[in-house]
């Protein structure tokens, strides 16, 4: 792999005496594209407010561009040079925008924080990124509350964009969408990945998800990773039982619940 | 209840507010009068509010005078034209500073949490346990009675109830992932709570500030009915219904009754009127 646009090695987070996040390592080519998934509770929302510096590691490091930032930024030139490293988008599009600011505001916003644009260049930059996830002039004038939630993350997107972040942080940023509106975001995200060369952290519980948009595939259980490797792969072969389990849990034709412990090879008997 | 249902209730909720709600617009109206008696006061007394005339002690109304004279025959009608002045400045200048501190320690309570939330709420209980009328008899104690002795110590007072109120919010505001957001975009805290924060609790915060305008001026007419207030003979309302409580034992409770209707008219039509913007957040 080229040198890695974003590395963490031995991350461990532990609140009180529960650990969340125990010894995870990950690496992530630049323009890649890798899938942590795992059941609630397995330490994958942990390991994504880490890597954007929401919550500080207990221990281990990150690396974002060879720069570390396991500490929190000293100084504004530090926070804002690391907001241009990596950005999130969040689960909840009805949570993740401002509803007293437009969309157009809220990117306004970003790029006064990170360019020197005039309000014209700016103008116009708002309205690129707006293009670049189909998000016409009314919509970003409008107020997030009339927006749908598959309008919403699309604001959250452009939001992520704005700052030209080498790495954006998926937390399981279509989960709260219909499947059509999933279908839509990850094409979108395709799309973005291909035009721009962002390189995406896919956090999901969903393999179907996963599948369509992971290059490569951690596989998280009680904060640990218990397997890794090509999504292809880690999801038509796996090798650890619970990736087998997780496998067997999803729905299909003839499908029947396999209950956790019970031997997950070929479902149920 | 649907998305759509609740913008509709929202907007139906909102131009009732701005067309249909009668008391709304009585009580908005009846401050507004306040605040114009209160700018104006002075040049709209048909008399010198301080000329006593002992000739006029008790009486009635007469022309020119519509509500009679106080025991030391002064004009009842200037001296509330002149008092709603120092009755309306010192309830706003206790909204103003309890509202500033207490949002402020709300905010960093909400934003730092851990250690600075929980020695902030410790210096919140403690003030809690000081009535506001205490401090205001201690302030008046340490600084002489004085209307700015008062307002201080009534600041400091309500300075918790503000901070309790609005942290739980704050708090609520400071989960949402819009601010994480802008915490990842580089943003400062300091811009982040002036843009984002304090913004979405606003509605909450003009509902506090209403009610707390209520509590003071109340509060503050009872501490000049105890003489640790405004002085005599300088006219408000608060002072006029304890110089007044003579009259009324002599059968001559104009002083007193006008006073006091002053006040509760004012401090029902801001109560009312807080209540309603309280709701509209809801």
């Amino acid at each position: 792999m080229a040198e890695p646009v974003l590395e963490a090695r031995g991350l461990r987070k532990v609140y009180g005496d529960h650990v969340a996040v125990d010894g995870v390592d990950l690496a992530l080519a630049p323009g890649g594209s890798l899938g942590i998934v795992g059941e609630s509770g397995s330490g994958k929302t942990t390991v994504a407010r880490m890597i954007v510096g929401l919550t500080r590691p207990t221990a281990g490091t990150i690396a974002v561009c060879g720069r570390d930032r396991s500490q929190p930024a000293r100084g504004t030139a530090e926070r804002r040079r690391r907001a241009r490293e990596v950005q999130i988008v969040f689960q909840n599009p009805y949570a993740s925008l401002d509803p007293r600011r437009s969309p157009a505001d809220a990117l306004d916003e970003v790029l006064r924080l990170h360019t020197d644009a005039g309000a014209d260049e700016r103008r116009a930059r708002i309205a690129e990124l707006g293009e670049l996830v189909g998000l016409d002039e009314r919509m970003l004038r409008a107020r997030p509350r009339a927006l749908s939630g598959g309008q919403r993350q699309r604001v959250a997107i452009a939001r992520a964009l704005a700052a030209q972040p080498r790495v954006i942080v998926l937390d399981e940023a279509v989960a709260a969408l219909d499947v059509s509106i999933q279908a839509q975001i990850l094409n979108l995200l395709a799309d973005v990945r291909a035009r721009i060369g962002v390189a995406y952290v896919f956090i999901s519980h969903d393999l179907a998800v996963v599948r369509q948009i992971a290059d490569e595939t951690l596989v998280m259980q009680r904060g640990r990773v218990v397997e890794r490797g090509p999504t292809e792969q880690v999801l038509d072969d796996p090798r650890d039982p619970y990736t087998r389990l997780l496998r067997a849990s999803v729905p299909g034709p003839g499908w029947r619940p396999v209950r956790r412990g019970a031997p997950t090879t070929g479902g149920a008997t | 209840m649907s998305a759509d249902a609740v913008v509709r209730t929202a907007r139906s909720r909102r131009a009732r507010l701005a067309a249909g709600d009668v008391v709304a617009w009585i009580c908005g109206g009846i401050i507004a009068l306040a605040v114009l008696v209160a700018i104006l006061g002075p040049l709209l007394a048909p008399h010198d509010p301080n000329a006593a005339d002992l000739n006029d002690q008790f009486v009635g109304p007469v022309a020119g005078h519509p509500l009679g004279f106080d025991a030391q025959g002064r004009d009842l009608l200037s001296r509330l034209l002149a008092g709603a002045r120092t009755s309306m400045l010192g309830p706003t200048a206790v909204v103003v500073l309890a509202m500033a501190a207490g949002v402020l320690a709300a905010v960093t309570a909400a934003w730092r949490g851990g250690w600075v939330d929980a020695a902030l709420g410790t210096v919140m209980d403690v003030l809690f346990s000081f009535p506001g009328i205490l401090l205001a008899i201690l302030a008046s104690a340490v600084f002489g009675p004085s209307l700015w002795a008062a307002v201080i110590a009534l600041s400091i007072a309500y300075t918790p109830y503000v901070a309790r109120v609005l942290r739980s919010a704050a708090v609520r505001e400071r989960a949402q992932e819009y601010i994480a957001a802008a915490e990842v975009q580089g943003a400062s805290a300091v811009a982040i709570c002036a843009r984002h924060l304090v913004p979405n609790v606003a509605p909450l915060i003009v509902a506090q500030a209403t009610l707390l305008f209520g509590y003071a001026m109340v509060d503050l007419a009872a501490i000049s009915f105890l003489g640790l207030g405004v002085q005599p003979p300088q006219a408000d309302w608060g002072v006029m219904v304890s110089t007044g409580k003579a009259g009324v034992l002599q059968g001559y409770p104009a002083e007193s009754l006008a006073a006091g209707l002053c006040i509760v008219v004012v401090v029902v039509a801001v109560n009312l009127l807080g209540e309603r913007l309280g709701e509209r957040r809801r």
